[in-house]
């Protein structure tokens, strides 16, 4: 990506009171055009059961960027999320209908093999989630198991340093992975997602069990590895998504005439100009706290 | 000000009180008495049963032969029998181990929720059914007409622990977080070697204890036996093509038989039966707090 050193801007919301500062610490987008789609998602419904949870998203994802996903709880942007690696294959009732393509092809179909999908598309869970096993097993072990089998400690240390962990684990690689602190074990997640080489990182609000020290080496982990991955994150924290996202989605509650609920997507922008220009009045009451 | 504040708080002073406090007493003290019965009652089923067994409770119990229409004072023990409920309660497990974790492992993992229930409830229905019965079962299926040995007496007892196997392995399995699956599946690792590398080392204390709790059970088990394995020798044997005597069917023959001195040795053969059952469990517990402390990164 072009523009290495990092611009620091305070953005000025140009809307009235209560307005949200924005710091960002970002290289600035580059243009649209030099942009590589990753995913194309067109037309997508979830549906559990015989209830719709995401009606009718259509989205461009780009290669090497950071996007948020944000919106008010029950939106369903944690089921939009687990929709690019098959997560939801695990709820028996879940179905969903139209497009995801990912380098062109459609994911989304019952002839695609979701361990395959989720082979190159990673995923960190809201909390951390490490194996009981010791740190470096955590994150040999699914590297191991996917016949990535050379190079194994230098591969280990590569993902922990990428995951800005090896400096306070390095001593203690042996140590169950459960002996670290909320911060550390989730880091020690990111640091297993990475080790086998995935081509994207879904985050589903990693920080969220998180205190604002954790959450701030987990955002700076994110700027650094960006351009070796492609992130997805979803946030319930409208300042992280300011902070680390280049694209900002945000996915609102509608209501059918029948008291009917479901998530929609509302707008899809660079994040500068969904925290400060937003064309759409409902995305301008959520980021100002209007509503939320 | 403040004593007006307080007066105009409300009563706590109620009569009802000196009543709640009574019927609160009354059902601590009822439910103190339950445990106390039950204690007791355990208590003196050993204590009765090491008394009637103490004069035969010797080495000679497990290492000699039984003696029949001995004349003589002449040691004699139960030997075969020992080692007849060694070979076929191993055997029983062998038997029903796999296959009770193999239920569990598809119902809780594999399959959808309508088969699960429907298997759950016929599991819950095998594990009610008599033990007599299915003596009955297996000696119309395998032993009728070809003769008894201590597979045939296996078979029996592995029917009964099945579903004790695959129900606690389920109850454990379903103990495992989602997350560690969602951890694992979410790397790209298939299924089965989800359930295989990170499910079961997770369950496996929960797996033991019911094994073993399972194993304790079955021990004990007279009925299925008596039609599957009970004409047996006085001789030790190892044979498992062969019906072998076991520790309750020794039991149940010794009580019938007129000789005071076989009476105790029944005795002494059923404190050992109950020694063994209540190792079983308490090693049982060990192991489960000691895989517990061992996930839990202690």
């Amino acid at each position: 990506m072009e523009g290495d050193e990092y611009v620091s801007t305070t953005i000025e919301p140009p809307m009235k009171e209560p307005s949200i500062k924005v710091e960002t610490h970002r290289a600035p987008m580059p243009p649209k055009e030099r942009l590589e789609t990753i995913f194309h998602v067109e037309n997508l419904d979830c549906i559990y059961g015989s209830k719709a949870a995401v009606k009718g998203v259509d989205m461009e994802i780009y290669k090497n960027l950071v996007t948020a996903i944000i919106g008010p709880s029950g939106c369903g942007k944690s089921t939009y999320l687990r929709c690019f690696n098959r997560m939801n294959d695990l709820i028996p009732s879940f179905r969903q209908t139209g497009t995801i393509q990912y380098h062109g092809t459609d994911i989304s179909g019952s002839n695609i093999d979701p361990v395959a999908v989720r082979r190159n598309i990673g995923m960190v869970f809201q909390r951390p989630n490490p194996f009981p096993k010791s740190i470096y097993d955590n994150v040999a072990w699914g590297c191991r198991v996917l016949g990535m089998k050379d190079g194994m400690d230098e591969r280990v240390e590569r993902a922990l340093t990428q995951a800005a962990l090896w400096d306070e684990v390095k001593d203690r690689l042996k140590a169950s992975g459960l002996s670290l602190s909320g911060g550390q074990q989730q880091r020690l997640c990111i640091a297993r997602a990475i080790a086998v080489e995935p081509d994207v990182v879904l985050m589903d609000e990693p920080a969220s069990a998180l205190d604002p020290i954790a959450t701030q080496a987990i955002e700076q982990l994110m700027h650094g590895l960006k351009s070796q991955y492609t992130f997805i994150i979803v946030t319930h924290n409208m300042q992280q998504a300011a902070r680390v996202a280049d694209m900002t989605a945000f996915f609102s509650i509608s209501h059918g005439a029948e008291g009917q609920r479901w998530g929609e997507l509302i707008e899809y922008d660079g994040t500068e100009k969904i925290f400060t220009a937003p064309s759409d009045k409902r995305t301008e009451d959520y980021v100002t706290g209007r509503f939320g | 000000m403040s004593a007006q504040q307080l007066t105009g708080g409300p009563d706590f002073r109620t009569n009802h009180l000196v009543r709640r406090k009574r019927v609160n007493m009354g059902m601590e003290a009822l439910a103190w008495l339950a445990a106390a019965i039950a204690i007791a009652i355990l208590g003196i089923v050993v204590w009765s049963v090491a008394r009637k067994g103490w004069s035969e409770l010797n080495l000679d119990l497990i290492t000699k032969n039984p003696i029949p229409f001995s004349l003589t004072n002449a040691p004699q023990g139960l030997s075969n029998a020992f080692a007849g409920t060694l070979v076929i309660v191993g055997l029983a497990t062998l038997m029903a181990l796999p296959v009770g974790i193999l239920i569990a492992v598809y119902l809780n993992e594999f399959a959808p929720p309508s088969i699960r229930t429907g298997i759950g409830l016929i599991l819950d229905i095998l594990a009610g059914v008599p033990a007599i019965v299915i003596g009955i079962f297996v000696f119309v299926l395998l032993v009728s007409g070809s003769g008894q040995s201590a597979v045939k007496g296996a078979f029996s007892l592995a029917i009964l622990m099945l579903p004790f196997v695959a129900r606690t392995t389920i109850e454990v399995l379903a103990l495992v977080p989602n997350s560690l699956r969602e951890a694992s599946l979410g790397l790209g690792i298939p299924a089965w070697r989800t359930t295989l590398s990170i499910v079961l080392p997770r369950a496996i204390g929960g797996i033991v204890t019911g094994t073993v709790l399972a194993v304790a059970r079955v021990a004990g088990e007279t009925a299925p036996l008596l039609f599957t394995s009970s004409l047996v020798g006085t001789q030790t044997s190892w044979n498992p093509s062969h019906a072998l005597q076991t520790v309750p069917v020794a039991i149940f023959e010794l009580s019938e038989s007129p000789d005071p001195k076989d009476h105790a040795r029944a005795w002494a053969a059923g404190f050992i039966l109950l020694v063994f059952i209540l190792f079983a469990s308490l090693s049982a517990r060990w192991l489960a707090t000691r895989h517990a402390r061992k996930i839990a990164g202690r």
